[in-house]
């Protein structure tokens, strides 16, 4: 019996390289506009009323958890968004996409998990 | 696989907010570097732990800097440069960020009247987080 159409996986995943950067850079990207809409009314409600929901919201998205996640965010949307922002503007750079989706990976890896390594370290030492 | 080449209308709003996301993207990239440059010449050589250096990053403001207690932080940041770069920064960052929440909703609304709620309420809460940005950067 012969495959009559591409092998996918249960994820049903099958964007080769650009779709799961697509929906990461969403998620990031609501993630961003969550986390510091959250910041800004839990820091005014904290400074000017004393809030304790806002207090506990702040010791929530101070805490070193959500610090690798609102990390993860920044970090990825960014690098993703200087590869897309460089291949839209300049289009001659279509030709590379490929490698470009990788060298944005080869140097996100190591720029994420290095402090989130420190995190950890840090954030379970102190238990 | 041949590229995908989409058609805009040069001018259209559409186009304008396709580019100004790159634009404003690469921008924000350029202010994060310039933020962080700046943390260092104001002392944050020997506090380099991850939160510290996000808050000086992406709002150089004595408020937001507060609890990196760094010696004479209020004096290297409370200025007029800094107020004027802090609220640019809000502003291209806020406009960018709401500008791709409605993209995201955008691509699920259907009826012409939910696009126009959802723009309406985007566009009042956008400015609602500018009116505070004002006022946090002012007050400190």
């Amino acid at each position: 019996m012969s495959a009559s159409r591409p092998i996918v996986l249960r994820t049903g995943y099958r964007g080769q390289t650009g779709m799961l950067n697509w929906v990461l850079h969403r998620v990031t990207g609501l993630g961003i506009v969550l986390f510091v809409g959250m910041h800004v009314i839990a820091a005014f409600g904290m400074q000017q009323f004393a809030n304790d929901l806002a207090t506990a919201v702040t010791a929530f998205y101070e805490s070193w958890g959500f610090q690798i996640f609102v990390y993860f965010c920044v970090l990825f949307h960014a690098f993703n968004g200087t590869r897309l922002a460089l291949v839209d503007l300049f289009p001659a750079l279509l030709r590379y996409q490929r490698e470009l989706y990788w060298l944005q990976w080869i140097i996100f890896l190591p720029a994420y998990l290095l402090p989130v390594f420190f995190l950890l370290q840090t954030g379970l030492a102190a238990g | 696989m041949q590229p995908t080449r989409l058609t805009r209308s040069a001018g259209s709003l559409d186009y304008s907010l396709w580019l100004f996301t790159r634009l404003s993207g690469l921008g924000l990239m350029l202010f994060a570097a310039l933020s962080m440059a700046a943390a260092f010449m104001l002392g944050a050589r020997s506090l380099l732990d991850l939160p510290t250096m996000l808050r000086w990053m992406f709002f150089p403001n004595p408020n937001h800097v507060v609890n990196s207690n760094i010696p004479d932080v209020s004096l290297g940041w409370s200025n007029a440069f800094w107020q004027i770069f802090g609220f640019l920064m809000i502003l291209l960052a806020s406009a960018h960020g709401f500008n791709g929440v409605r993209m995201v909703l955008e691509d699920y609304l259907r009826s012409p009247l939910a696009v126009l709620i959802v723009r309406g309420l985007l566009l009042v809460i956008w400015l609602g987080c500018l009116i505070i940005a004002v006022y946090v950067i002012l007050a400190s």
